[in-house]
């Protein structure tokens, strides 16, 4: 497509540039070529169409943080030492000098109170880990909300939630190095969740802690995963997702002139490479303001680790918190001997069965949608949550799940700050985790579902204007006035469900279908999903109604003026067909 | 409304030989039933710095501010990180580290400027005509696949593996039994003696051995303790000196026990305690020593409510009574705080009687077995 530049400022040159003549940045990109062949290849990306949309933005709130977490965490490394070897503390914070402490935990403190900069990359780091992991999570929540996960794209999903359990861990490991007082109690706890693994429990242990637990290897080790292992698999896996997006194209959303078979947006270069580059400071910037105000992690105030030692209040980073919520909520004595071997389904549950099977759940939900609606189609445009109802009352179901689980991690919080009693908040949320997602599910449905009837109202009789006119007869009635083309063609602008039905136990000739008992469960899940859904109205359907609408208008036709209450103040009734009133 | 699209009901999906139809073909069939159809993109609207030649200049000047702003910022970190100490006499601003704060807010002003700035060139400046692009299938085109599955059975044909189940099981068996080195390289993750499961079930306490204060080792005498006291406390042997004769204990070791040895003594009435069938012995005039690991995960238990006698762990709430042999009262905890049987010495001081019973801590596959 030919851009018209004749009226574009005169800083943007009319005059394009010439094949004749590269200049520097031709020249520079043709001896690369001679070498590297790479034209081929960049022609079509070059200028690649990235559509627009703030909701687009979060993934790259995750990407931008990341690489604030490489540059961060290469300045701490220059400093930080890996070492369980016990010291005794002789730097410049009072409080602990003289105290005996992990190398690590020194060479923490070494950085925090002696390093010029080494208190603000630390903190730089350990909130850059916590955007990270939350904008991933919005991320997510915002691919799944607009079906965005549908086919092609199941497989870049999956590696999100690969993304997501190896940020998590990495979080984890990362925490876990300064050896304080606080992470070395959830090291301890993670030791207690190794051991509660049937059959090899107690070796995974030993060997992971290099003998019995606390051992002097976890530190070093845990480094090594946190600095290369991790870093390395999500950086090949960050690349493979964007690799994915590039092939893909971005999903846009529905509207004029947006549809399945094209993209809608701006160029990478120069528009898109400049507004993500450009929001790549933004986010770095704010992650330096929130280092250099917002203190995180003080192990200072904790102490060195001491496995006798333990503070109120111990919590571990927010990510962490939904298993330790589930932890937390198993009712007393969930454990059994069987043949003189302990099975502790008290932590198997919440940690080793639940968290897992919620992300295998997580990786199926595009497999399991696309089985249910066998639709087979590539989706670029997305849907709004209201016009999946069903996939919108599951995530809601599943954030409901999160968030209880979340909020009973921090029960003890909880009932200090609102002087709750402690049984009785794990006694609701013994309850609540099971009943809390249900209602959700069924609020949010019904919720869409009424969403979409107020949509196809505003199709069909125009939007409320809220002015109120009475007949000759004395009846009063508001007057509704028709959207915008441009509304009204967004708002039709998806898909009919379709609800899947069995043909039949047998085909035509007299032979049992194959798998009819699993196409009687797709059916009835189909209809479970789709059957209460509000479709869009047929074109009949609009027509009649605005029929309708136009009937209504020539019984006025005998007055003199409109009735839309403005004779009464200076805002006349436009031309609704040419400006309407409000833009929708 | 009814759902009134059941007379389409296929997909386009696959030609009846498994293949994808290509795109085009794609459209849905329903789309003249669309009740609205589609406008078109509507008309590109011309931007103030587009067709004014003013605002044109004013946003290059906003720009060009925020990136000299940027510079000002970036040079006043490196005034910041000259000026104030960190360190022994460190500089503090309304009383937190001057350092820190000036850098912080120095580096993060240097780039959210350049930040906005560029953004704000792309936004008033750069061209802003969106652009269409064509999508295409994600899938290749047929003769490619074709061609791709062709050259696979070529290969696989060639190579002649199929054909020879011999070789084929050999070498996969091969490959699978590489593992074993894999895995048992891994063994000396904890090396020798260091994976000792049954170190799981002793700790370090020995019949005689004193209960000393934990932080500063001095051992406890029974009378001290006054009614509803809580004192942390381990092992003498924690504390070896010369006179006590224990040996020294060093890095993982030490830790090892310290980790599996630290205990909880109080003193309540005697006539509060419940003992358990053949603990009646295990206390010493109503004081009475529990592990001060939580039997769920770990944690050291901490929190003692001394009118109830029940102690709490801060991690998960597991709670337990310690008048009636610890039970677990509330929280996710299985199994009753292990006990530790007490005595008095000659000089009164409290000692063990010797080890627990049973293994402290979490539990694990093997802890009946030990």
């Amino acid at each position: 497509m030919s851009v018209d530049t004749s009226k574009v400022a005169t800083s943007n040159r009319t005059d394009a540039a010439t094949a004749s003549k590269p200049g520097p940045a031709g020249s520079l990109a043709s001896w690369a070529d001679d070498r590297l062949g790479l034209a081929t290849a960049m022609k079509k990306n070059l200028r690649k169409v990235f559509p627009d949309h703030w909701s687009f933005m979060l993934g790259e709130i995750a990407l931008w943080s990341f690489v604030v977490l490489l540059l961060t965490g290469v300045f701490l490394t220059l400093w930080f030492n890996p070492s369980m070897g016990h010291i005794t503390y002789e730097g410049s914070y009072d409080q602990l000098r003289g105290v005996g402490m992990s190398e690590s935990m020194a060479s923490t403190l070494h950085i925090s109170f002696d390093v010029r900069g080494g208190l603000l990359m630390r903190q730089m780091h350990h909130w850059a880990a916590a955007i990270f992991i939350a904008s991933m999570m919005v991320h997510l929540l915002r691919v799944a909300f607009t079906g965005a996960y549908r086919k092609p794209r199941e497989l870049n999903w999956v590696i999100g939630c690969l993304l997501l359990l190896l940020g998590t861990l990495e979080g984890f490991t990362g925490y876990s190095l300064p050896d304080d007082l606080l992470s070395g109690t959830g090291v301890r706890a993670a030791d207690g969740f190794l051991k509660a693994t049937p059959v090899a429990g107690s070796y995974m242990s030993f060997l992971l802690f290099g003998g019995e637990f606390p051992g002097e290897s976890i530190i070093p080790r845990l480094y090594i995963i946190h600095v290369l292992l991790i870093p390395g698999i999500l950086l090949a896996l960050i690349a493979a997702h964007m690799l994915l997006l590039v092939y893909h194209k971005h999903t846009q959303w529905p509207g004029p002139g947006r549809t399945e078979q094209n993209v809608v947006g701006f160029p990478m270069l120069p528009v898109y490479a400049a507004k993500a580059g450009g929001f790549f400071f933004m986010v770095f910037g704010v992650i330096a303001i929130m280092g250099g105000l917002l203190s995180i992690n003080p192990v200072w105030k904790f102490g060195p680790y001491d496995p006798t030692k333990v503070t109120a209040g111990s919590q571990p980073d927010w990510y962490m918190g939904w298993p330790d919520g589930l932890l937390r909520i198993i009712p007393t004595g969930w454990e059994s001997v069987i043949f003189g071997y302990t099975i502790s389904w008290n932590v198997m549950l919440p940690i080793l069965i639940v968290p897992p099977m919620m992300l295998v759940i997580l990786m199926l939900l595009p497999f399991i949608e696309g089985w249910i609606t066998g639709d087979k189609r590539d989706h670029h445009l997305l849907q709004r949550p209201r016009n999946a109802p069903t996939r919108t009352a599951v995530m809601v179901s599943l954030m409901t799940f999160y968030g209880l689980a979340w909020a009973a991690g921090g029960n003890d919080i909880i009932a200090i700050k609102l002087h709750l009693s402690i049984n009785q908040i794990t006694y609701f949320m013994r309850v609540a985790i099971f009943l809390g997602p249900l209602l959700a599910f069924w609020i949010t449905r019904r919720w869409c579902i009424s969403l979409q009837r107020h949509d196809n109202e505003k199709l069909l009789h125009g939007y409320e204007t809220g002015i109120i006119t009475r007949s000759p007869e004395g009846q009063y009635a508001e007057r509704h006035l028709p959207i915008n083309e441009t509304s009204a063609y967004t708002l039709t602008a998806r898909d009919r469900d379709e609800v899947y039905t069995v043909g039949g136990d047998t085909d035509a000739s007299g032979v049992a279908a194959p798998n009819s008992r699993s196409e009687k469960l797709r059916a009835r899940l189909s209809s479970w999903m789709y059957s209460h859904n509000v479709q869009k109205p047929t074109r009949a359907e609009l027509e009649e109604a605005h029929h309708h609408a136009e009937h209504e208008a020539e019984l006025q036709a005998g007055l003199d003026h409109p009735v839309d209450g403005h004779q009464f103040d200076d805002h006349r009734l436009r031309d609704t067909d040419d400006v309407p009133l409000r833009d929708h | 409304m009814s759902n009134d699209n059941s007379s389409t009901p296929e997909h386009p999906v696959n030609a009846p030989d498994g293949t994808p139809v290509p795109y085009e073909t794609h459209v849905p069939t329903h789309r003249d039933a669309e009740p609205i159809s589609d406008p078109g993109l509507p008309v590109h609207t011309w931007r103030p710095t587009d067709v004014d030649p003013k605002a044109e200049k004013r946003a290059e000047r906003q720009i060009a501010a925020m990136f000299i702003a940027a510079m000002i910022s970036a040079v006043l970190f490196v005034v910041a990180y000259f000026s104030f100490e960190v360190g022994d006499n460190w500089d503090t601003f309304a009383g937190l580290g001057a350092s820190t704060i000036t850098l912080g807010l120095t580096l993060g002003l240097s780039l959210l400027l350049i930040g906005t700035g560029i953004i704000h060139l792309a936004r008033k400046l750069m061209a802003d005509h969106e652009m269409v692009e064509m999508r295409h299938p994600a899938a290749s085109p047929q003769e490619d696949r074709e061609a791709t599955v062709q050259a696979l059975n070529d290969g696989l044909a060639e190579a002649g593996i199929g054909r020879r189940p011999l070789v084929r099981n050999t070498m996969l068996g091969a490959v699978a039994v590489l593992g074993l080195p894999a895995v048992v390289l891994l063994r000396d993750l904890a090396p020798g003696d260091a994976l000792d499961v049954e170190k799981l079930g002793q700790t370090i306490w020995e019949p005689g051995m004193r209960l000393v204060r934990d932080v500063v080792g001095t051992p406890i005498l029974a009378s001290e303790i006054e009614m509803g006291d809580l004192i942390n406390a381990a092992p003498e042997a924690m504390f070896p000196t010369e006179e006590n004769g224990y040996p020294e204990l060093h890095g993982a070791e030490e830790q090892a026990e310290k980790a599996k040895g630290a205990i909880i003594i109080v003193r309540m009435d005697p006539d509060d305690i419940i003992p358990l069938p053949g603990r009646e012995k295990w206390t010493v005039d109503g004081i009475i020593s529990y592990s001060k690991i939580c039997t769920h995960v770990g944690c050291p238990i901490s929190l003692y409510e001394r009118t109830t006698h029940h102690v709490l762990c801060p991690c998960h709430q597991s709670t337990f009574d310690l008048a009636d042999h610890a039970k677990v009262i509330f929280g996710p905890a299985a199994r009753p705080l292990p006990q530790l049987p007490i005595a008095v010495d000659d000089e009164g001081y409290l000692v063990a009687q010797g080890d627990f019973n049973e293994p402290i801590g979490a539990s694990f596959w093997e802890r009946e077995k030990l």
